[in-house]
């Protein structure tokens, strides 16, 4: 029994890759299989009345994708002017959408990085990245936040009313 | 006979897919004889061959792929188990049908008396009545002699002298023949195909870019590179989107037998004449226009189409005629349901839509005989005396035309009582590229639907305050004589809209509503690629989709029924909209005044043909009346608040407020075409409501009172406010 119980933890350990990146300061892993690319900052088009997380949309070879940023999906600050965000196209129930970001980090397993057990979210974080972060894996030198993709491109049903229709 | 070699055509294709099919099927049989499996695929495509010659009355083929039929359903069932006879039995029928096929395509029928079926009919019946007993054969005997069988089971039936030439001819013919009507189709994917419509805007995108580089250029190569891209793209295009396009008879084809149907239960005599099938429209469309077409074949049968006996007293032939007519025109597809029946009276309508309370009298005596006839598509119209199942439900006409507007399409009916109505349905070609009129607010680009589009209108200087008021808040512009309320795209957006001494207002129409959009600027019209949006925009009714634009960026599709709705210019401004009326209930579009320092008063919005501002010094007098000259002539004032027995104080500013009135069938001795200024206060908000007079405050001027916006508000008695200006009403 407990051998099964080893190779399958192994199996998923081997299939835990995270690419990660920066939004505030925090540092953000969104499993690999679900990003599909990673871009430098591209021409957006506003979608006035959209929710305020909605930064816009973006031609992606043809495909409309919203651009989700993940500063106001969290209810973190603003990023400066002169700070320009990276994209990280995901794909969430069939859709492809891009999330805002700070900065692209490496792919990285935690498991081969020396990092800790999954932990569940400390219950003092805000309420909004609670809703999407999964977990917390802690790393020798940093704490990654597991980001539940899904979740994070659903604005729809976020409170943020700063935009929404009247 | 068109029609026939068609249906013939589809039918061998597919029946030489599935013999194809059957082929393999049997080989798979021979190494697993008892395969359940396999015996329901070959049992399934016999069965569908069977179906289709009893159709098309191949009565010869129906007899034989009914005995193979009976044979297989037993295999499958386990009642009869496979020997080598059956195996033998049921290639030979195999091959017989695929003889009767070459004969059919060769010559359009299956009486070819070259080919006998009745000996292999004679085998399988043999084996019917021989096999209830039959013993369990092991598995692998049937296999040599079925592989034997494959080829040389014609010569197996001496009692057929024809049957040995029959292969050779027929393969003969084969070669030429069969080639040119399988491999002239292929069936492809429908996803592959939505794929490449996709791929294509892409492509169409990127010579759009391409394009406007190349003509800043010098390079002449890249100029001419450019040009023979820009014409190989819309080819292609074009090609692939025939691709998606399929002939609008494959709706028509269950035509005949609604009719028959219909005609029969309906105890009318109809003929029913096709034209035009083979038009071509997209598949998406062709699935959503089906259901409005059949109800509209069913109404014309039910409501236009009259009795034999009827017609025969009116003097008509007592066979009524039913067209239905498609063809293209102007990138549209029309199809036109024809009847030459009873017509359709505009006066019955007429009725019928007051007492249902579809419009008020007024709102249709205001109406020309185009608008009463379109009152048959208002929500709650039915002119059926009874409700029967084939229409008259009153569900029916607004359904149709929902459902054909919904895929940006339009729907008209004209009729001459007596001789007949037409409809007429105009459907786009494609949704996935529909035209569309680029617009510009706040820097971005965004893209209305050309269906939406009525015209453009540009106002300004002097124009702009003459023509443009606002009332309470709501802008309209004086269109023709007609209100329009105005809408800011900037403020829709949520932007402020920029004052300005010019203004762009696009004139759209959806549904039943008609309204201007303010825009900043008008860019071009162009064919755009219909793109979804994703699901975090979904809740935004205004949008349609996406778009991309020749530079590569994206631009929004707006929703004009979506903008509509979100700013609230549907409710209340249905009366300005051609005089089409309000809701199905008893609501009254009310124009709510000022007067008297705060007191409300209201005017049926019906009643006012125009809102004005004139100087105080503008008023003059004529004998002891108050006028003022306007349009070319005089028109007479009346203070309202006097008229309505209240101090006036409509005086206080620089300028008075004036509702025009225009009196139908005035005279028009003592001012302009018989019209009446009614002074008031200020204009305070158009509403719709469901009035519920009261007596409480009647008096000269006032039939009643009403709350209106939750406030007392006095209704004024037009007649009486009339007649003291003068003029006679």
């Amino acid at each position: 029994m407990s051998t099964t119980m080893t190779t399958a933890g192994t199996a998923n350990r081997a299939a835990e890759q995270y690419c990660t990146f920066w939004v505030a300061g925090l540092f953000f892993g969104v499993a690999v299989d679900d990003v599909q690319e990673v871009l430098r900052r591209q021409p957006m088009t506003p979608v006035p009345r959209a929710s305020r997380a909605v930064t816009g949309l973006i031609n992606l070879r043809g495909q409309i994708v919203t651009a989700v940023d993940l500063r106001v999906r969290l209810g973190l600050p603003d990023r400066e002017d002169d700070q320009l965000p990276m994209n990280v196209i995901v794909r969430s129930r069939g859709e492809v959408v891009s999330l805002l970001v700070d900065d692209i980090g490496d792919v990285i397993d935690p498991g081969e990085s020396g990092g800790g057990d999954p932990q569940p979210t400390p219950s003092t974080m805000p309420r909004e990245v609670q809703d999407v972060v999964r977990g917390v894996r802690p790393l020798p030198d940093s704490i990654l936040l597991v980001l539940d993709a899904d979740r994070a491109v659903d604005v729809a049903t976020t409170t943020d009313t700063t935009g929404g229709n009247p | 006979m068109d029609d026939d070699a068609e249906i013939i055509a589809e039918f061998l294709v597919e029946s030489h897919e599935n013999l194809d099919q059957l082929d393999r099927d049997l080989v798979e049989l021979e190494q697993q004889p008892d395969s359940r499996e396999r015996l329901s695929s070959i049992f399934r495509t016999i069965h569908t061959i069977k179906g289709t010659s009893g159709f098309l009355a191949f009565n010869r083929l129906e007899q034989l792929t009914h005995v193979g039929e009976t044979l297989l359903s037993r295999l499958r069932d386990g009642e009869v188990v496979m020997t080598p006879p059956i195996a033998e039995g049921l290639l030979a029928m195999v091959d017989t049908v695929r003889v009767l096929l070459d004969v059919i395509e060769r010559t359009g029928h299956d009486t070819d008396p070259a080919v006998d079926v009745v000996p292999v009919v004679a085998v399988i019946e043999g084996l019917l009545a021989a096999e209830p007993q039959a013993p369990a054969v092991e598995a692998p005997v049937p296999e040599p002699p079925a592989t034997d069988l494959e080829q040389p089971e014609h010569p197996e039936h001496p009692d057929q002298p024809d049957h040995p030439d029959q292969p050779g001819q027929s393969d003969g013919w084969d070669g030429v023949e069969r080639r040119a009507v399988v491999d002239a189709s292929v069936r492809v994917d429908v996803d592959l195909l939505d794929d490449l419509v996709d791929l294509v805007g892409e492509l169409v995108l990127t010579r759009n870019q391409l394009l406007q580089r190349s003509l800043g250029s010098t390079d002449a190569e890249l100029v001419r590179a450019s040009q023979r891209l820009d014409l190989v793209a819309s080819e292609l295009q074009e090609s692939i989107m025939k691709t998606r396009m399929q002939p609008i008879g494959q709706v028509w084809s269950k035509m005949p037998r609604v009719v028959r149907d219909l005609s029969h239960q309906l105890g009318r005599e109809v003929e029913l004449v096709m034209e035009g099938h083979d038009t071509e429209l997209d598949r998406s469309l062709l699935e959503a226009v089906k259901d409005p077409l059949t109800h509209l074949v069913r109404n014309s049968l039910d409501h236009g189409i009259e009795p034999p006996d009827v017609r025969r007293a009116a003097g008509k032939d007592a066979k009524g005629t039913l067209t239905l007519r498609a063809y293209h025109e102007s990138g549209q597809v029309v199809v036109e349901i024809a009847d030459d029946g009873s017509g359709i009276d505009p006066a019955t309508i007429g009725a019928v839509a007051v007492e249902r309370g579809v419009v008020t009298r007024d709102q249709l005596a205001r109406m020309d005989g185009r608008d009463v006839l379109g009152l048959i598509f208002r929500p709650g119209f039915s002119t059926a005396a009874a409700v029967s199942n084939i229409s008259g439900r009153g569900v029916g006409m607004d359904v149709v035309r929902t459902n054909i507007e919904r895929i940006g399409g339009s729907v008209d009916v004209a009729s001459e009582p007596g001789r007949g109505t037409t409809t007429r349905v105009r459907i786009p070609l494609t949704l996935a590229i529909i035209p569309a009129l680029v617009v510009g607010e706040g820097g971005e680009r965004y893209a209305i639907p050309q269906a939406n589009l009525v015209e453009l209108v540009r106002i300004e200087g002097d124009d702009l305050r003459r023509q443009v008021e606002d009332l309470a808040g709501a802008p309209v512009l004086r269109l023709r004589g007609k209100l329009l309320p105005l809408v800011s795209l900037a403020e829709t957006l949520g932007g402020t809209a920029l004052e300005d001494d010019a203004l762009t207002v696009v004139v759209l129409q959806s549904d039943d509503v008609r309204f201007g959009l303010c825009v900043s600027e008008v860019h071009d019209t162009q064919e755009i690629v219909v793109k979804p949006i994703g699901r975090q925009l979904k809740g935004l009714a205004m949008y349609a989709g996406a778009t991309i634009m020749g530079d590569g960026r994206v631009a929004l599709i707006l929703d004009v029924a979506g903008i509509a709705g979100t700013v609230g210019v549907g409710a209340t401004q249905q009366e300005s909209t051609d005089g089409r009326g309000a809701g199905a209930d008893d609501r009254t579009a009310l124009l709510v005044l000022e007067v008297a320092d705060g007191r409300r008063a209201a005017l049926p919005l019906a009643a006012v043909a125009r809102l004005e501002e004139f100087g105080r010094d503008r008023v003059e007098r004529s004998g002891s009346a108050e006028v003022v000259q306007y349009r070319d002539g005089i028109l007479p004032l009346v203070r309202l608040a006097s008229a309505i027995g209240l101090p006036d104080t409509s005086d206080q500013g620089e300028q008075i407020s004036v509702v025009v009135h225009e009196i139908a069938g005035a005279a028009g001795a003592a001012g302009a075409a018989g019209a009446v200024g009614i002074v008031i206060d200020r204009v305070l908000d158009v509403v719709e409501v469901a009035v519920t007079a009261s007596e409480v405050g009647r008096r000269t001027g006032v039939t009643g009172s009403a709350v209106v916006q939750d406030r007392v508000t006095d209704l004024v008695d037009l007649d009486a406010v009339v007649a003291r200006s003068g003029v006679p009403a």
